[in-house]
């Protein structure tokens, strides 16, 4: 894949917490939510620093969806502390979220089918100008910018005016991911970018991550592919049951780790033990529950 | 092993920029005439004209200057509505009591006026306050409850239609509103909402000036504003909008409070030029409005439409209720026709939406 003939080293990835010492951007500290009587996502520990990619990754149903609804102002937690610069806050709407510079480019990518390329890209962020009541939609700037942006991506479109419903899924996601970074985030928030597109596509996206990342934001890569995670991560959280499974830095962690506490972790090596007791099956090449040597989200507190 | 690996963080240069200014090439451009006939308002504009010939030939009468006045007249009336109507469907979302909203605001304007005996401007203020407050309820019940714009409006028609003949016949003891023709300020208030003027020998409502200003401002809102760019994203998918930023609650409540003010304008006109008012009518205008809108090309389901298609609409109504009484048919057939438009244009309407989404 073209993502792995870079320049990148891990020398790079500890240069890049350098502003660390600036402190998170944004931080939860053992945040949770419920609906009703129902506990989507409970003490969970997260911290998104500048230049760096902070990975959520976990299964269907984990809470990674809550999580995120939670950061980008959909939802509000209902436990726990969420702070922004390290004041806490409390986000009603979404519009608060992006006024504090976190944007989120969703899983179905918010974007009106019906509408032109060009007011999706811009939906909600309108440029204007003339003063009111003659204050008028900047129809020719905001053409030319989304043009100039979407080449930015690679992405060459014959007509903006074309309604974004009769573009693929890999272009679509593309706008919408051109559009956040455009919209000058200081956090930027992809649920699960990777999840609808082939090989080629992923990779494009999985470059934009990084190029976003050197631009100086910290990106929150939410997905359930551990190959894609390991490729521009920084930093991974496994949920699991809407609690925290993993919690450690690139250092602490291997890929094959990290897949495995994808797959269920330490459930696994309980399997491997139950699967021995059955004739056939070979589990010499199966990893030992001492293999997991990651820092398990409860006693990796202090790590990052 | 591969797994093993600790697999190289990416490249850190984005993704190298496209050409110059190259086509991608694999759209052809089609043809001015093909992608005109795709709008909806072309095909609604030709239908209108499809309409005005048959009756230019059939009925003689039609070709008359004067015949024409009351044509765009009655035309205007259903069209000043429609406008608000349509911008509101546009917005993903419609409202059943709009024909009854009429008769509601023209009656509090009255009855103010009349039984508290002060100049009807006061009146008329009441009634624009009135309507913006039924478009308010519609619009917050909307919002608050989360339930379907049907229900809701359907709710609101009820009870003004019960409304609006109860308190009129509580307070005048009758049906209809007194005479308020010889109160204070009903020549200006006629001059402004009811008034006739002459363009080369033939009498034209000022309804129909008003008509084609309302329906530019509209268009200029719906194309080039803020505003408009939020009436079609709530309308075309509220979830998204709401997340990337656009105030989908106060989009929506203000176009039903558009809604209560097109029915405010109507309300008075009606007041001033026929000086008193029926309290029971209205009941079915709200469906000649939203059809009207759905002829010039509004999706009903919302997120698409323009404010110039429901123009034409509410012209081939005019025409056709006005064509049918000068060609000397039972205009009982009226009904008919409209029902034969209003499905053509939804079979249209569909066909559009269609062929926008295919991938």
């Amino acid at each position: 894949m073209a993502s792995t003939n870079g320049t990148g080293t891990h020398g790079a990835v500890l240069a890049d917490k350098a502003p660390e010492k600036e402190g998170p951007i944004v931080e939860l500290r053992s945040a949770g939510k419920s609906y009703g009587n129902i506990r989507a996502l409970h003490g969970v520990d997260l911290k998104v620093f500048p230049s760096q990619v902070t990975c959520v990754l976990g299964d269907n149903g984990a809470g990674k969806s809550t999580l995120i609804k939670i950061i980008s102002g959909l939802h509000q937690h209902t436990e726990g502390e969420f702070l922004v610069d390290d004041a806490p806050v409390r986000f009603s709407t979404p519009r608060e979220a992006l006024d504090k510079g976190i944007a989120t480019v969703y899983q179905d990518l918010a974007v009106v089918p019906l509408m032109p390329v060009w007011r999706n890209f811009f939906l909600g962020s309108e440029m204007t100008k003339g003063p009111w009541p003659l204050r008028r939609l900047d129809i020719e700037q905001m053409k030319k910018t989304a043009d100039e942006e979407l080449r930015n991506m690679g992405i060459i479109l014959d007509d903006l005016e074309q309604p974004i419903g009769t573009l693929s899924g890999g272009q679509r996601q593309c706008v919408a991911i051109a559009r956040a970074v455009y919209f000058g985030a200081r956090v930027l928030i992809l649920d699960e970018p990777t999840a609808a597109l082939g090989v080629k596509q992923s990779g494009v996206v999985l470059k934009y991550i990084a190029a976003a990342r050197d631009r100086g934001l910290g990106v929150i890569f939410i997905t359930h592919n551990p190959h894609h995670a390991y490729m521009v991560g920084d930093h991974f959280s496994v949920l699991r049951l809407g609690t925290m499974e993993l919690n450690a830095s690139r250092d602490e962690v291997s890929l094959e780790e990290l897949t495995n506490h994808m797959a269920g972790g330490t459930e696994l090596a309980a399997l491997k033990h139950e699967l021995a007791q059955v004739r056939g099956v070979d589990v010499e090449e199966l990893p030992e529950e001492e293999d997991l040597t990651a820092p398990v989200a409860t006693s990796g507190e202090g790590k990052s | 092993m591969s797994m093993t690996q600790q697999a190289e963080p990416a490249v850190t240069t984005p993704p190298a920029p496209g050409p110059g200014k190259a086509k991608d090439g694999r759209t052809t451009e089609r043809p001015l005439a093909l992608r005109l006939l795709a709008r909806p308002e072309v095909g609604v504009f030709l239908g209108a004209v499809a309409v005005l010939v048959f009756f230019l030939i059939t009925a003689p009468p039609v070709r008359d200057g004067s015949s024409m006045a009351n044509i765009l007249y009655q035309s205007s009336t259903i069209g000043i509505m429609a406008l608000p109507v349509a911008l509101l469907m546009i917005g993903g979302e419609f409202d059943l009591s709009a024909g009854v909203a009429v008769i509601t605001s023209a009656l509090t304007a009255s009855m103010i006026s009349y039984q508290l005996t002060m100049n009807v401007w006061v009146g008329v203020i009441v009634a624009l306050i009135v309507s913006l407050a039924v478009g308010l309820f519609n619009g917050w019940m909307l919002v608050k409850t989360g339930l379907p714009s049907f229900l809701v409006t359907l709710g609101t028609f009820l009870i003004l239609q019960g409304v609006n003949l109860a308190v009129t016949k509580l307070i005048t003891g009758n049906v209809a509103t007194d005479d308020i023709s010889d109160m204070d300020g009903f020549d200006q208030a006629k001059a402004l909402f009811a008034s006739t003027f002459e363009v080369g020998g033939v009498n034209v409502k000022i309804t129909v000036v008003w008509w084609l200003v309302f329906a530019a401002i509209a268009t200029w809102v719906l194309l080039r504003t803020k505003y408009g760019n939020w009436i079609f994203a709530v309308g075309g998918n509220q979830q998204s909008a709401r997340a990337v930023g656009v105030p989908v609650t106060f989009t929506k409540i203000s176009l039903f409070m558009l809604v209560g003010f097109g029915a405010w304008f109507v309300g008075m006109h009606q007041l001033f030029s026929f000086n008193t008012v029926q309290s029971g009518e209205g009941v079915g205008q709200e469906l000649i409005y939203i059809a009207a809108a759905v002829i010039g090309g509004c999706l009903l389901t919302g997120g698409a439409g323009s404010a110039i298609g429901p123009v034409f609409g509410a012209f081939m109504f005019g025409m056709v209720q006005q064509g049918i009484v000068y060609a000397g048919w039972n205009p009982d057939w009226f009904k008919a026709f409209l029902g034969v438009m209003l499905l053509g244009a939804v079979l249209i309407n569909l066909y559009v939406q269609r062929t926008a989404t295919r991938r």
